[in-house]
């Protein structure tokens, strides 16, 4: 995985443990024309992450961060393709926003910098094709392990990085793959990006303080931090897992997505249809709310969805939801868009690893109406075998993901 | 479980509506012209297959338009006129047990390009607040959603030009899942220049001017396609859940489904298409010589429809199977077209009768029956569906008379020794 302050799974959860956060203002390129000018960058060399040259000239930033993210997960499942065919591999990469840094690169240079309407095609990149339609992200992990079974993007918002995952487990269940290599990425730091949130006031304007800029729950919060990032992983079916001797993170026991039809982007308070999408992932897991020993949070730092997501989970998991640690890595590593929900079942998915939870970073006043406990501050060690994950979306997507440990 | 359709609605370059998009196909009448939504003149490609006359407001609430890309409109019609179709209300389910999925290729990008331009030319404070939405990919769906108070599962798949397909198995999983209603399908689009040039970049536009020559798969002339924009949305439904409410009209069944990907080019290994075709038999239960028709991907480009032309003869034997394509009336229209094809093929059930392929004289190495020049009456219980995307992607979906349900029906159970 490629996160913001840590290349690879274990900087980026030694980052999580300390509280850390890698949020800053915006490097790529001048923000100060923009509302919000703090964003999660990584500090990626996609050479020196062992892309070609080739590979670099060809793919759109999120498209390498998908497939370095990929081939570190492949590398850590230590699968034998020998015994694989390559009919029964699948991909699904998850995107919100796909290419677009790439797109808007290139659209700089066929319109002249906006002058021109009609944009010149004579100055295309001979790859811009593959950044129109962002199925790319998944060919391209494809080629690199030889897939030949399934394979898609996944593009449902801010979703997009549990939905790829929920997806994939799907194949495996009905049986059109063995082994799926599933995750997001989306690397969207750039200006239109910043300028479309700025429009509508999602993104905060602490840029005096970018360091504490993402502040989940907390009552001062006014928005959230772009980020970007990739996670992958390698799903299997459990006996597969088992049979070959193989190091399990955990199992993906349940997952639901539901839509709240209400509006692009505003959400009800009350949480009904993301407490929804948690009642049938837990039921598909056949466990009781009580079961969950952690829930990683959506927890954006916006106004209206820390507190839509507290009502769905009070809703979801009645009194347990005031029992159960609660948190947003959001608060470390921003909101990439499609890539965090992957992100996300990483970090839930270490927590079950080492029995700790990462904390909520920048929480010291709590917003009165979010009243649960989202360990403020600091890593707690907490037994976790049963994890809650769940992701909320512009085009109103609401997803939840149960994710359980072997028994210790 | 079986997956209907119940609903169609269509909005295509050749007819706005189920009804004047057959009867356009049928005849023959296609649809491509040199571009009119923007001047292409300077651009190497210069046709299209533009949806015409489509008034939105006269559809829409005027507070839709200013947040909606042009697709979206297009997807948003398509999506009222399947429902209706369908018979379906606010009140026929619950809203949980209705979703939305659909499929995407470049999302509105037309929208995308006045925003870039008015961020690029003017100043970040003129991109419009809903940037931040009317462009991506899940566009479609979530707008769908909203307007039909659907709360079910709903999902957005980008495979390119094979996405119309793989929204249909998508809703088909949900159905099995338990949903009792899926909205799903494609109308996609991306018609304006810098969509254009990102089109061209793929390499695969023909540059003739000449709509009757423009878009010739399967024919030695084959020398690209021409885009185009819409598409279809179908009402999917649980057998169970359409019979409990009387749903006027079946359509179908989805029968089954696959979706394979290509090796990476040079490997050595055969192209998944051929896969893709077998499983999605397999998976419907059903052999080769009970395929009454196939409609072609039909990508135009020599080489891609030498392996599809393979993969076909591979699995029928050579001439064995009526092919056909009738997006030759309408360009490719990327996430839409599967969709369209889907719609063509459950239209040929309902009447016994097969659209041609237009503008094409097949070439002599493609040893396929092309229906050509016009439509051929036939009885058609089973059809096949290729779809394929840039990059690798293979779908392949069978769809056959519901038993009981069609006007066919009754053939259809006679017809599989007749066939064999």
């Amino acid at each position: 995985m490629l996160s913001p302050g840590g290349q690879g799974t274990k900087e980026f959860w030694s980052l999580l443990c300390e509280g850390r956060t890698a949020t800053r203002t915006i490097s790529f390129f001048d923000p100060s024309p923009f509302r919000s000018q703090v964003a999660a960058e990584i500090d990626f060399d996609p050479l020196l992450a062992g892309l070609t040259a080739r590979e670099v000239r060809r793919m759109d930033r999120a498209a390498q961060l998908a497939v370095v993210a990929a081939r570190e997960a492949v590398a850590d499942s230590e699968l034998s393709f020998d015994e694989l065919d390559p009919s029964r591999l699948g991909v699904t990469i998850g995107t919100a926003v796909g290419a677009t840094t790439g797109l808007e690169r290139e659209y700089r240079v066929v319109s002249d910098d906006g002058r021109l309407h009609q944009v010149d095609h004579r100055y295309a990149t001979p790859h811009l094709y593959d950044y129109l339609v962002p199925s790319s992200f998944a060919a391209e992990v494809a080629w690199d392990h030889g897939a030949e079974g399934p394979v898609a993007v996944v593009s449902t918002g801010c979703t997009s990085g549990l939905d790829a995952v929920g997806h994939a487990c799907g194949l495996i269940r009905e049986g059109s793959a063995e082994v799926m290599i599933a995750g997001a990425a989306d690397a969207p730091i750039s200006p239109i990006t910043l300028a479309c949130f700025d429009a509508i006031k999602a993104t905060t304007n602490r840029n005096d303080d970018p360091a504490h800029a993402s502040r989940p729950f907390d009552a001062t919060r006014n928005g959230f931090v772009l980020g970007e990032g990739a996670a992958v992983f390698v799903l299997e079916p459990l006996e597969r897992a088992r049979r070959r001797g193989a190091r399990i993170y955990a199992e993906i026991v349940g997952f639901a997505s539901r839509c709240n039809a209400f509006h692009m982007t505003g959400l009800r308070p009350d949480g009904a249809e993301m407490a929804e999408a948690i009642g049938l992932a837990l039921r598909e897991a056949r466990l009781r709310p009580t079961a969950v020993d952690y829930i990683n949070a959506h927890g954006s730092g916006t106004k209206q969805n820390d507190r839509h997501e507290t009502a769905a989970f009070k809703r979801a998991l009645g009194d347990h939801a005031y029992r159960v640690p609660v948190s947003s890595i959001k608060s470390m590593i921003g909101h990439s868009l499609g890539a965090i929900g992957s992100l996300e079942i990483a970090a839930s998915v270490l927590a079950i690893q080492n029995d700790v939870v990462p904390p909520t970073a920048n929480l010291h006043s709590p917003d009165p109406q979010c009243d649960l406990d989202y360990v403020p501050l600091s890593a707690r060690e907490w037994p976790t075998r049963t994890v809650l994950s769940v992701g909320s979306g512009f085009g109103g997507f609401q997803s939840a993901m149960v994710l359980r440990g072997e028994p210790s | 479980m079986t997956t209907l359709v119940t609903g169609i609605g269509v909005v295509a370059p050749n007819g706005l509506g189920a009804d004047d998009f057959w009867a356009a196909t049928l005849a023959g009448r296609g649809a491509l012209s040199p571009v009119r939504r923007f001047d292409a003149r300077d651009y190497p490609a210069r046709l299209a297959g533009e949806v015409p006359g489509f008034d939105a407001a006269a559809y829409l609430p005027s507070r839709l338009l200013p947040q909606t890309d042009h697709m979206t409109r297009l997807a948003l019609v398509a999506a009222d006129w399947a429902l209706a179709d369908a018979g379906v209300g606010p009140d026929t389910y619950d809203p949980y047990d209705m979703g939305v999925i659909t499929a995407s290729s470049a999302g509105g990008f037309e929208f995308g390009q006045r925003e870039l331009r008015n961020l690029w030319s003017q100043g970040s404070e003129y991109v419009s607040a809903y940037q931040a939405f009317a462009w991506f990919y899940a566009v479609n769906t979530g707008q769908i959603s909203i307007r039909h108070q659907m709360k079910g599962p709903s999902g957005v798949v980008v495979t390119d030009q094979a996405g119309g397909l793989d929204a249909l198995a998508q809703a088909h999983r949900q159905l099995v899942r338990g949903s009792r209603l899926i909205v799903s399908g494609g109308v996609d689009g991306s018609l304006c220049p810098w969509g254009w040039v990102a089109q061209l970049a793929g390499g695969r536009l023909s540059t003739s001017a000449d709509p009757d020559r423009a878009f010739q798969p399967f024919d030695d002339a084959a020398a690209g396609h021409v885009p185009g924009e819409g598409g279809a949305i179908l009402v999917l439904e649980d057998a169970g859940a359409a019979a409990e409410r009387g749903a006027p009209r079946v359509y179908g069944e989805l029968a089954g489904y696959a979706a394979t990907f290509d090796p990476l080019p040079g490997s050595g290994r055969p192209p998944g298409l051929r896969r893709a075709i077998e499983g999605a038999l397999d998976a419907a239960g059903v052999e080769p010589a009970e395929i009454d028709i196939v409609f072609a991907d039909a990508a135009a480009v020599p080489e891609l429809d030498q392996v599809e032309s393979d993969a076909i003869t591979a699995v029928f034997g050579p001439g064995a199977v009526p092919v056909t394509a009738p997006k030759t009336m309408t360009g490719r229209l990327y996430a839409g077209g599967g969709a369209l094809d889907v719609v063509a093929a459950l239209l040929a059930i309902r009447d016994g009768v097969v659209p041609p392929t237009v503008n094409v004289e097949r070439a002599a190495r493609h040893r396929l029956d092309l229906v050509t020049s016009r439509a051929r009456p036939m009885t058609v219980s089973r059809a096949l569906v290729l779809a394929r995307g840039h990059g690798g992607f293979n779908s392949a979906l069978v769809v056959r008379a519901a038993p009981g349900t069609s006007r066919h029906a009754n053939e259809e159970v006679h017809d599989a020794t007749d066939s064999g």
